[in-house]
């Protein structure tokens, strides 16, 4: 089934109220098939009522939501064949063990004895958890937890996978462990939508990020696209006396320095020809630098800019 | 595979999550198959001597005494295990209903119903195996049933049936509990039922509004249609009530428990 660039979850104007206290008020985005999709946002900004939309757990009171082909409100079934959801809060069988848990999954999947136990054994090797497979998921650390939670999920081979929070309160170690694995799935052709209030997670994985913000999407594009939204890029300069600094800030628009750490930043839209003119006019003054850096706005001063201050300026971007 | 088909393999395969779940958590099954037992021996030993005195034509079967008040509170102490067991049912949906799993279940293509037929079945085979045990230690202390193959096959279908009725209302209950501790204490009315019936004393001994309630509440009928099958006392239109009884609340619970399972809230 070649389905490449069609859209492997489309949602429009979708709204949700849950006793007057509106959590999504019109949201609309669209997933191309085997991509990752971010959605980000901080606490209580509806990214889980979101997931649970669009896997069919609770149904919205306006809009219209497709997944994997199939409309949410008509065909649910035929959705949940198709989609594998991750949620924020562990869905495992505590009083059993890895591998019972695993054997349910391949159960409820209707798979035949072989095949459901070729693939349980060939996930827990995958996820690391052969080793453990025999004890009790209560004694399981909480890495553990979530990549069993994401095997069990991957045991029916979802073509579209929703991700709550996937790496919320896991060591840096695991959230590594836990970032590559959902690599390796789109690697494979699936598709996956992961909510995170981690900016950083956003950037490392997805290929696009919508900001959600009080129900509404605010920002949305490429981690580059949203990079460029925002003002804040700069150049550091780093130079070697008081001289310097005040020669170099006198020919330079807009710098602001700091006299003590004989630092200067020079705000730049990043582009090559806005350095080299920087570097020309350095070179012009005879001002002698020991150090320059770029520093590129990353996705905290989007979120930050989008989040905090939702200005028109902000909202009329294209 | 047709629809059918797939509902009953996913109903076995809840069935069988939920024995190993009872079964790794043993210590709730023994302590209300224990509280059973405890009022069994505290009837028959502390109570049984002087209960059995003013039972007289109650007491079947000619045992007398002590042996006679075993014989005649075995079949409450049956029902008073049905009650125990169900209350532990509550205690489980409610906590399977508050845990992640369930909504890994809701999203997944099964049969919407087999989450709960599977509970309700679990709950049913540890109600019957506590059932078992109670007869075999009510035996083992003297309780001597007359009952045939039939009668004893009519007991245990009816034990059954009554079982499956309670489970389907504890089930609702459990559903219905915002917490797993309120769920822990709704139940509780159905065990007080046995006591405000004929399980340990005859109706007709109650003074005349408790005695009307006793005698129009399900527990009565269900106790002497149980005695009667067991030890031989007349059973006359109590069968048809204890099985009436049964199939409605069954269905209604059944009911009601669906309902709440779709609509249940999703937050």
């Amino acid at each position: 089934m070649s389905t490449t660039g069609q859209s492997a979850i489309v949602a429009a104007g979708v709204r949700k109220a849950f006793d007057e206290t509106t959590v999504l008020d019109g949201v609309d985005l669209t997933v191309a098939e085997g991509t990752i999709f971010a959605l980000l946002g901080p606490n209580g900004a509806g990214k889980t009522t979101m997931v649970r939309i669009l896997s069919t757990l609770i149904t919205p009171d306006a809009g219209q939501v497709c997944v994997a082909g199939h409309d949410v409100a008509r065909e649910p079934d035929a959705v949940r064949g198709l989609i594998g959801v991750t949620g924020q809060f562990s869905a495992l069988d505590d009083l059993c063990t890895g591998l019972e848990n695993m054997r349910l999954m391949a159960d409820l999947n209707h798979l035949g004895s072989s095949a459901g136990r070729s693939r349980v054994s060939e996930l827990l090797d995958r996820f690391g958890l052969a080793d453990a497979a025999h004890k009790p998921v209560t004694t399981y650390s909480g890495g553990m937890r979530r990549r069993l939670d994401l095997a069990m999920t991957l045991v029916g081979n979802p073509r579209v996978i929703f991700l709550d929070e996937p790496t919320t309160g896991l060591d840096p170690g695991s959230r590594r462990m836990m970032w590559d694995s959902i690599r390796e799935l789109v690697a494979g052709g699936v598709t996956i939508l992961l909510t995170t209030q981690y900016l950083d997670e956003a950037d490392e994985l997805a290929d696009r990020i919508a900001v959600l913000d009080r129900g509404r999407i605010v920002a949305e594009g490429t981690a580059d696209e949203l990079k460029r939204r925002v003002s804040g890029g700069h150049v550091r300069l780093q130079v070697p006396t008081a001289r310097c600094l005040h020669g170099a800030v006198a020919l330079l628009d807009g710098a602001s320095y700091d006299e003590e750490k004989l630092e200067i930043e020079v705000p730049t839209d990043g582009t090559v020809s806005a350095l080299r003119h920087l570097l020309s006019v350095l070179d012009d003054g005879d001002i002698e630098v020991d150090q320059l850096s770029i520093h590129t706005p990353d996705l905290d001063d989007v979120f930050f800019a989008v989040t905090g201050h939702p200005t028109e300026e902000v909202l009329a971007l294209p | 595979m047709t629809t059918i088909a797939y509902t009953l393999r996913d109903s076995a395969t809840m069935t069988r999550r939920n024995v190993r779940r009872l079964l790794r958590y043993p210590s709730m099954t023994i302590v209300l198959v224990g509280m059973p037992v405890v009022f069994l021996l505290l009837f028959v030993y502390v109570f049984g001597g002087q209960l059995s005195h003013g039972l007289g034509g109650a007491l079947s079967g000619g045992h007398v005494g002590r042996n006679g008040y075993l014989n005649y509170v075995a079949p409450g102490v049956l029902l008073l295990t049905v009650a125990a067991a169900v209350q532990g049912t509550a205690i489980v949906v409610a906590m399977d209903m508050t845990s992640g799993i369930i909504d890994r279940f809701r999203t997944m293509a099964i049969a919407r119903s087999s989450v709960l037929t599977g509970h309700v079945l679990a709950a049913l085979i540890q109600t019957m195996a506590g059932l078992a045990f109670v007869i075999g230690f009510a035996v083992a202390l003297g309780f001597r049933p007359t009952a045939g193959v039939v009668p004893w096959l009519a007991a245990i279908g009816l034990l059954g049936l009554f079982a499956f009725a309670l489970v389907w209302l504890a089930t609702a209950l459990g559903l219905a509990a915002k917490s797993v501790e309120t769920a822990s204490n709704t139940p509780m009315f159905i065990m007080l039922l046995v006591f405000l019936g004929s399980g340990f004393v005859p109706a007709s001994t109650m003074p005349a509004g408790l005695e009307q309630f006793a005698r129009y509440q399900p527990f009565t009928p269900v106790t002497e249609t149980l005695r009667g099958l067991l030890t031989g006392t007349p059973i006359g239109s109590n069968g048809i009530e204890a099985v009436a009884w049964s199939a409605g609340i069954a269905f209604v619970s059944y009911l009601w428990a669906i309902h709440l399972y779709r609509h249940r809230r999703a937050s």
